[in-house]
């Protein structure tokens, strides 16, 4: 009996949908964003991607051989990791940390749980954390400028004076080499703002300055766009919120993860997102919904169905979570992004919430 | 012929680390270079060869309701002795080594021998049981090292091995690299008994 039924994780609900469909639908809807990917940095962009992605595949291909199972690699789901996991990279990345990253996430991440639908944690963020945490300056130097010389996705350099090189230089230095949230994070850093110049006052002024160039309207332009440095899949919400409106349509993913998720982000950062001194405005939520990762991590990791709860007000609950987490670790940690540590805590939290949140079985008599 | 097999039976078939799984939080902590777990292996070795010794001998006189505190007491005399002897003698790997060496006091390896086998068996043997339990215990922390230290260093005991080009995967040498190597060796050594069996 066991040769002949596939023995599969639940639910067991019965719908034409199945893995190969959704992994690939999935796959298609990054497209886009590895096209706006190559399109800005050139065709690294995406032989980094497919390197991730076949090298998860043969990783899968040759785990499942020697565990002695049917070898499923065809269901896209490895291919889908490896592709992830090259679109947390920076595109200056060398050749062996998509290969590195995704024969790790497929090994550690999910075959020695027993493949697919066992995985605690979802494996392309598990990849990119060891990548992290073995390799902390590649991951997180060296950004790429766009082919429009576009590192921190400021355009309206006026409103930094032009003579902040020589008034300033460190001020000078942070801003044309760092990413958008690394700027914010390191704004916030009042030791370190201090060190600009003689005087505290002007140092609060120049801060004060750059944040504002920083979340101007056409910042946030470039950054919808995707014309600014940062990893080679999270850079343009344009291009991922097309494959994620495909996913949505096709109902492949569930609104509320992404929804929750997003809104607590952005309730949080209109209150708590800006610097010393800058205030709030409707410009700070706006500015942390479009950098970094989290339009990627919200609609194409914390969707993903092993690792997130079952449950309706599971999802509301992991969205909320992920939300704190990634504001939390945004403002007080000592990353300037916090995306992907909150999906994989909150993934950790699954199968607890899962039990908090079970509903009741009709007729069941409460004991 | 006896005393032999009590010694080979700690190396591979009962070897703390892998098999009985004793005394694993020194072992991850400190084999992020192959010194660092030769140097605990000798400690963890000459402690348990004397303790052995001792608790063997003084098995018949000490009260069994009170004995885990005199097994301690005997166990924590042979560990100051290592740890006095190592900060006169070997300052640097002392140091590396830090709070690990006072916890040998604590390590479950000498105290489940001390516990299942000295405390049962005459001299010769428990003899024999220590320098097993040791030797095995220092081969494994010196396997788990190995791998660490050339993954995460590019060295081995200090001399470079891997080339110039390689970047150090920094997580080996961090608490998670330890997990995954020690992870990993026992499901080798699982299968590699499956398949004698």
């Amino acid at each position: 009996m066991k040769d002949k039924v596939l023995v599969s994780p639940a639910p067991h609900i019965h719908d034409a949908t199945n893995i190969p469909n959704v992994m690939w639908n999935v796959v298609l809807a990054l497209v886009p964003a590895l096209i706006a990917s190559v399109y800005y940095w050139g065709f690294r962009a995406l032989f980094l991607s497919l390197l991730g992605a076949i090298t998860a595949v043969c990783t899968e291909a040759l785990i499942q051989y020697l565990r002695k199972v049917p070898i499923r690699v065809s269901d896209g789901s490895a291919f889908l990791t490896g592709l992830l996991l090259a679109f947390n990279l920076n595109v200056n990345a060398p050749w062996w940390m998509p290969v590195v990253g995704a024969a790790f996430a497929i090994t550690i991440g999910k075959q020695v749980f027993g493949g697919l639908g066992n995985n605690p944690v979802n494996p392309a963020l598990l990849g990119r954390a060891f990548l992290l945490a073995s390799w902390p300056t590649l991951m997180t130097g060296g950004w790429e400028a766009t082919r429009f010389g576009s590192v921190n996705g400021i355009s309206n350099l006026s409103l930094i004076s032009d003579q902040l090189q020589t008034i300033a230089p460190k001020a000078h230095a942070l801003v044309t080499s760092a990413t958008p949230l690394n700027i914010a994070h390191t704004l916030r850093d009042t030791s370190f703002v201090n060190t600009f110049t003689q005087s505290p006052a002007l140092n609060t002024d120049i801060a004060n300055k750059i944040f504002i160039s920083l979340t101007d309207g056409s910042t946030l332009q470039n950054l919808f766009w995707g014309n600014v440095a940062g990893c080679i899949g999270e850079v343009s919400v344009f291009a991922l919120l097309l494959g994620a409106a495909w996913l949505l349509w096709k109902n492949i993913i569930e609104w509320r993860i992404p929804l929750f998720y997003l809104g607590t982000v952005a309730v949080l950062t209109f209150i708590f997102g800006g610097i010393p001194g800058s205030g709030t405005s409707f410009s700070l939520p706006i500015f942390h919904l479009f950098s970094g990762g989290l339009i990627l991590g919200a609609f194409f990791m914390a969707t993903d169905y092993t690792t997130t709860p079952l449950t309706k007000k599971g999802r509301i609950i992991f969205g909320i979570g992920c939300g704190v987490l990634t504001v939390v670790i945004r403002m007080v940690g000592g990353y300037p992004e916090g995306v992907s540590y909150s999906i994989l805590l909150m993934n950790v939290f699954t199968p607890l919430i899962d039990m908090v949140t079970m509903p009741k079985a009709f007729g069941k008599v409460k004991k | 012929m006896r005393f032999f097999s009590e010694i080979t039976k700690g190396l591979i078939k009962e070897n703390p680390m892998f098999v009985l799984v004793l005394g694993t939080c020194p072992t991850l902590a400190v084999s992020t270079s192959v010194i660092n777990a030769l140097g605990m292996g000798a400690a963890v070795t000459f402690v348990l060869i004397c303790s052995n010794i001792i608790i063997s001998l003084i098995k018949n006189i000490v009260p069994s309701s009170i004995r885990i505190p005199i097994y301690i007491v005997v166990i924590a005399a042979f560990v100051s002795v290592v740890d006095m002897t190592m900060a006169a003698f070997l300052p640097d790997l002392h140091k590396a080594l830090g709070i690990f060496i006072p916890l040998i006091v604590v390590n479950c390896i000498i105290l489940g021998r001390a516990e299942a086998f000295a405390s049962k068996n005459n001299v010769l043997y428990s003899l024999a049981d220590g320098i097993g339990m040791g030797l095995g215990a220092t081969l494994a922390l010196t396997i788990v090292a190995t791998i660490r230290e050339i993954l995460g260093s590019g060295t081995w005991l200090g001399i470079r091995v891997m080339p110039n080009s390689y970047e150090p995967m920094l997580v080996a040498i961090l608490a998670p690299g330890a997990f995954f190597t020690l992870g990993f060796l026992m499901a080798l050594m699982n299968r590699l008994k499956e398949k004698r069996a």
